[in-house]
């Protein structure tokens, strides 16, 4: 079982280690923007929902990743929780 | 049977005698699935051209095209060139400064645009006197005389567009990312396009049965194959749009559906479809020809993409737009697991010639020794559009004919012909654009707190090219490399934005004070 906090963390560590090589990890807050600030461009982005799809086993349709619920690390995390979710119900 | 002409001497006859034979068969298919015909779209060419020769359109001008990808897109491109003018297909997703140093440039006057771009750039202030709006929308705001494209391709008038077109008339201009940060133009003639496209015919077997796809954007040059190969031969042309183009589940299922015959892309979309396509799960049993172009393909990503798909045949295809394709190579399946070097680009296509020579002495190297490729022949273009010194500094006149130097470091082997080693001078290839590390460096210098930048490309085990920028701060500490990535991405197109930032007290230097670029990509191969 996964908790947001961990979920957070998981991202961070994605994001750190594959898009910021080198950036101190308290730089990058859970409300940072990633899309809209152009931190995160669309092979960024295929990386990035690749990586989510395979940690939770989970799949992400296209209208899903739009800069409404994939922008931070707080609505990624809670776009995955939903998912989760519904996944363990099916 | 039905036969193609065997000469055709421009660009928009190929698609009049496609018209002739198959007036019925399906000629584009637009990105939402509607289809225009053969016949549908050489009439609308025809009275597209006369509107513009009745609107004062004359050969020789250049008319700008400022449109998302679509077959009226496609139309615009053959009204210009059956009323003897030039198409400039402009990129219209890139930067507005961009759009209009390039109407500028090549003096356009009169342009093709997309209604819902016809407000936001003040194209009368580039020069642009006439406007044919495409699309519902108003139009825009400024004093220039606007058209209706409803208008435009149901001109009724019986002005004859077909004035005079030679073969060495002007086609079509596609810019280019320039050395100091301006695009040029690279000029082509019909002669120039046309052997290209025969030569594609002679080698891939182009029928009437056939879907190609248009994944490239139009002011690519991988789109001239795209366009004038299926449509001289009768077969359908799948347009993809940008959304879909950048989206690899979507772009699985889009090629499956339609049952793709013809793929051409850059390999960083092939890897894109092969890593995360989910390409197990279509049907893609009609794919009978996988075509890339633009960069390095990586053998791993190739060798991954031809399991998944193994049934077509793969051409690696090599040429800068200034010669389009001009060698090639088929790749030979199942590719070797202990295979790491890339594939060769192979040998000459039958319209060109190849030299490698010694850039310093002007002579060729003996066989096996590297040197700069020079690629003379038919598709090689007429020049840069307005610059007549770099043109003259881009070819060597010998044996009666135009070489161009492409700037490409290659081998020659006699087994698998030219193998590519690099680049002469300090321009890379990323998703297949040609990036200067010199425009991103200009770029970093652009931020308040960056002292001195040092940009190198460098290549992972996995065969990609990273772009690493050392930076030497103005003060303690130095910029965070979040707001680095936040800057670039303001300033640069997505695909010329570093991989990595690195900070330094002060970068390696030459002992003549320049940049040490060999120490910092060293540097960068130490780090974990």
């Amino acid at each position: 079982m996964r908790d947001n906090g961990t979920i957070k963390q998981d991202l961070r560590n994605y994001i750190l280690s594959e898009v910021l090589p080198g950036e101190s990890p308290a730089n990058l807050k859970d409300n940072t923007p990633l899309r809209t600030s152009g931190v995160l461009d669309s092979m960024g982005l295929l990386g990035l929902v690749s990586f989510v799809e395979e940690q939770y086993s989970i799949e992400l349709e296209a209208h899903e990743t739009g800069i409404d619920n994939f922008d931070t690390i707080d609505s990624i995390a809670s776009l995955i929780e939903t998912k989760i979710a519904g996944r363990d119900k099916a | 049977m039905t036969k193609i002409d065997s000469v055709a001497s421009d660009l928009a006859s190929c698609i009049e005698s496609s018209a002739r034979l198959f007036p019925d068969r399906r000629a584009i298919v637009n990105p939402d699935g509607s289809a225009v015909s053969y016949g549908e779209l050489n009439a609308k060419a025809d009275r597209g051209a006369a509107f513009l020769v009745a609107q004062g359109v004359v050969p020789g001008d250049r008319v700008g095209i400022l449109m998302p990808k679509s077959a009226n897109t496609v139309t615009a491109m053959m009204c210009i060139l059956k009323a003897g003018a030039a198409y400039v297909p402009i990129d219209w997703t890139a930067p507005v400064e961009r759009i209009c140093a390039i109407l500028k440039d090549c003096q356009i006057r009169t342009l093709f645009i997309d209604s819902r771009l016809a407000t936001s750039i003040k194209v009368a202030e580039a020069g642009v006197e006439h406007v044919i709006v495409v699309g519902q929308g108003t139009g825009t705001s400024e004093r220039t005389r606007q058209s209706r494209w409803d208008d435009a391709v149901n001109h009724t008038e019986s002005v004859s567009p077909r004035s005079e077109r030679g073969s060495d008339d002007l086609a079509y201009i596609l810019y280019t990312s320039g050395s100091t940060g301006i695009p040029k133009g690279v000029m082509i003639s019909h002669r120039n396009a046309v052997s290209f496209v025969d030569w594609c015919a002679s080698v891939f077997h182009p029928s009437p049965e056939d879907r190609f796809s248009s994944h490239a954007p139009f002011h690519f040059d991988l789109s001239v194959l795209d366009i004038y190969l299926p449509l001289r031969h009768g077969a359908t042309l799948h347009l993809i749009d940008d959304e879909t183009g950048k989206n690899p589940k979507a772009l699985a299922a889009f090629i499956a559906s339609q049952r793709l015959t013809v793929w051409y892309s850059t390999p960083s979309i092939l890897h894109l479809l092969a890593s995360f396509g989910h390409l197990d799960r279509y049907d893609f049993s009609s794919l009978r020809l996988v075509l890339f172009a633009g960069e390095v393909f990586p053998v791993k990503h190739l060798r991954q993409l031809t399991k998944l798909w193994p049934k077509p045949e793969y051409y690696n295809l090599y040429g800068p737009t200034e010669t389009n394709v001009c060698t090639y190579s088929p790749v030979p399946l199942p590719i070797p697991e202990e295979r790491t070097e890339p594939f060769p680009i192979g040998w000459p296509c039958a319209h060109c010639a190849a030299a490698v020579l010694d850039p310093r002495e002007n002579l060729p190297v003996r066989k096996g020794e590297e040197g700069v490729l020079y690629i003379a022949g038919e598709s090689v273009f007429k020049g840069y559009w307005g610059r007549s010194n770099e043109t003259n500094a881009a070819f060597r006149n010998a044996d009666g004919q135009r070489w161009y130097s492409t700037g490409d470091v290659v081998r020659e082997d006699p087994e698998q012909g030219f193998i590519y080693v690099g680049r002469r001078d300090r321009m890379v290839k990323r998703r297949g654009y040609r990036i200067e590390l010199d425009d991103i460096e200009c770029a970093l210098y652009g931020h308040d707190s960056i002292r001195e930048a040092g940009v190198v490309a460098v290549n992972t085990e996995a065969g990609d090219t990273q772009i690493v920028a050392h930076i030497v701060a103005d003060k303690e500490p130095p910029p965070d490399i979040l707001q680095m990535k936040m800057f670039v991405a303001k300033a640069l197109p997505s695909y010329m934005s570093p991989d990595i930032f690195i900070f330094h007290k002060r970068l390696p230097r030459t002992s003549t004070e320049k940049v040490d670029y060999q120490s910092l990509k060293q540097l960068q191969q130490r780090l974990p």
